[in-house]
């Protein structure tokens, strides 16, 4: 121990903190006396942050990239073959807005891991010890997931025209239809903040998402068609959000057949019920996930 | 004086049965550095996380920089810097990069953020690694890169969660040099620690908490002395002869510990004089001693002077109490 330590005093420079004592080599306080920066800014700030991970990390996009591509391979060339969709463009047209829905759902994944690692890290504690606003950060996840998941979406309608996909209607339809994924996307971002703020380890974010997820969007009209379902199945698919959403894409993009005369109601009015879908999942999942991101943090 | 940079008044917090703060109050005066000593769950971290805005107490309140951390939050996150226990750094970005967000997020101009980023990484010794992934960092580098960021907007208090725990000997000194230049330009410090060296080296004040509570405070010279100058401690060859040894040591007049398990007496020292009176003393009543020696004061004996048990006892690891 040093002896003027011994003494228990403050240093005689020490002032108070509000005084404009020159402090770190002539600088001033910084933050104290600096303009606190907008949202937008703040936003814009860590959405950089969030986009700089995959430029740094480029296999963080195999998700919204081979994945999807391997399954079109998978689907088009290998079981393709023995599923009658009995559509003029056939199965490979078919399948396409099946994956788009697909790969848009798995946003969800995306975004729950993003948000348990930045958890799991201490990063959000030290945002919050931040004087920023409160919903920069979950502003900011949802933004870089959509950009994520576009970026998927781009992938998949490229891979889409080189194996045959085609869309056969006009802008405005192609146009609601791209509407109504991204929209899909929005929904799956909350789901995934807040399986994110529930769980305690990116693993059991991938066991979670990998266990629920990846069978929900099997059981749909994604890859098959409904009909030839037994009955509880085809039920339970025709209801599945993802199916609305599909057959709301094939129609507006021109990739659908006729809808059975027996299809459950989601399907016969798929825009309409792809919306309500969407923003309902929103409506619930949206405060349940604050919920459980300020369990996480604010009450530890 | 003027008013305390920090002060705790009766912060509580509990997480259901569990109280983890229990009525901890202290103040510090702005310019000096507080240690927070004590065993892990003890309820640093806690404590640490209601001054930084991070957890709202159950009672009582705190005021950093003069502001109330329940009614201001804002202002305090303004006026504070904090270094968590672990690294909070993003590893996929440089070390310039998380200088800049954290400056950027903090409302400062560009410019400043580009001149302050290239001071700190100088004083830390990161120019070379400024533009590398965090990833690629030493812990050295990592926990100097860490104290950078919080410094990013050169806050008036800083808060320090075991900044040294997991560093070799080497970094650990290198960032008490840190440390004491930060506190040579003005800024509060408050620093936890399990280690008494620490809080030794670099505060000015030092509270001891144990179970969510404040046992005790004062300067570190007051809190050795408390604990004892030294110990002598002796293990003996055989357990029969414990009662006997105890014997010779409460000679000298203080209060003598017992550890029947491992054989072993502590008692306080006066110095080398009495370790040789008592040598010979052990010498002469023939019982056969396996060691005998004179032991520094550390954190263990302040708690047993203080707890009447050993700071190892409390194994649970706070992160994971909290979590309850």
């Amino acid at each position: 121990m040093t002896a003027d330590r011994a003494t228990g005093a403050a240093p005689p420079h020490a002032k108070a903190p509000h005084a404009n004592a020159p402090h770190l080599n002539g600088m001033y306080l910084n933050a104290m006396h600096g303009s606190r920066a907008s949202l937008a800014s703040q936003v814009r700030t860590l959405v950089r942050r969030n986009l700089t991970h995959i430029k740094r990390m480029p296999e963080m996009l195999m998700d919204v990239t081979i994945q999807p591509v391997m399954f079109v391979a998978l689907f088009a060339y290998v079981f393709g073959g023995s599923i009658q969709t009995g559509t003029a463009g056939g199965y490979r047209e078919w399948l396409l807005p099946g994956i788009m829905a697909q790969t848009m759902a798995f946003a969800s994944f995306i975004v729950a891991i993003g948000l348990t690692n930045d958890l799991d890290k201490g990063i959000i504690d030290r945002l919050r010890a931040l004087p920023i606003s409160r919903s920069a950060v979950v502003i900011a996840r949802s933004i870089s997931s959509l950009i994520h998941s576009s970026i998927g979406v781009i992938v998949m309608s490229l891979t889409g025209l080189l194996v045959g996909w085609r869309i056969h209607t006009d802008v405005p339809r192609a146009a609601l239809a791209y509407g109504l994924l991204l929209l899909w996307g929005f929904a799956m971002i909350w789901v995934g903040m807040f399986v994110g703020s529930a769980m305690r380890s990116v693993e059991a974010v991938q066991g979670v998402m990998f266990t629920t997820t990846f069978p929900i969007t099997f059981l749909a009209n994604t890859f098959a068609p409904t009909e030839a379902m037994p009955k509880v199945l085809r039920t339970l698919a025709e209801w599945n959000p993802i199916s609305a959403l599909v057959q709301a894409m094939r129609e507006l993009w021109g990739n659908a057949g006729p809808v059975a005369a027996d299809a459950a109601l989601p399907l016969r009015h798929p825009i309409l019920a792809s919306l309500l879908w969407s923003v309902g999942i929103s409506l619930v999942l949206a405060p349940l996930a604050v919920r459980a991101f300020r369990n996480r943090t604010e009450k530890a | 004086m003027s008013a305390p940079a920090l002060e705790a008044i009766g912060l509580v917090k509990r997480f259901g049965d569990f109280t983890a703060v229990d009525g901890v109050s202290f103040a510090a005066a702005a310019g000096s550095v507080l240690g927070m000593l004590g065993p892990n769950g003890a309820g640093k971290t806690t404590t640490v996380r209601m001054m930084t805005t991070l957890s709202r107490p159950t009672a009582g309140t705190a005021r950093v920089a003069g502001f109330d951390v329940t009614e201001d939050p804002d202002a305090v996150r303004r006026a504070m810097g904090l270094t968590a226990q672990a690294a909070t750094v993003d590893e996929l970005l440089t070390g310039r990069e998380n200088l800049r967000m954290i400056g950027e997020l903090y409302g400062l101009d560009r410019a400043t953020v580009r001149r302050s980023s290239d001071e700190l990484l100088a004083r830390f010794s990161l120019t070379e690694a400024a533009d590398r992934m965090v990833k690629t960092y030493s812990g050295g580098m990592r926990r100097r890169i860490d104290l950078a960021v919080s410094l990013i907007a050169t806050p008036p208090v800083l808060f320090l969660d075991e900044p040294t725990t997991g560093l070799d000997p080497r970094s650990r000194v290198e960032l008490w040099e840190v440390l004491r230049d930060l506190v040579r330009d003005g800024t509060t410090l408050l620093l936890t620690t399990q280690y008494l060296e620490e809080a030794d080296q670099l505060a000015d004040q030092i509270v001891v908490i144990d179970h969510g509570k404040v046992i005790a405070a004062g300067t570190p010279l007051e809190l050795k002395q408390q604990s004892g100058a030294a110990a002598l401690v002796v293990t003996v060859s055989h357990a029969d002869d414990l009662a006997r040894a105890r014997g010779i040591l409460e000679r000298g007049g203080g209060e003598v510990f017992v550890d029947e398990g491992a054989r072993q007496l502590t008692a306080p020292s006066e110095g080398l004089r009495a370790l040789t009176q008592v040598a010979e003393a052990f010498a002469a009543s023939g019982i056969e001693v396996d060691d005998l020696g004179l032991k520094r004061p550390t954190l263990d004996d302040v708690f047993l002077r203080l707890t009447g048990h050993r700071a190892e006892d409390e194994s649970a690891d706070e992160t994971t109490e909290v979590s309850v």
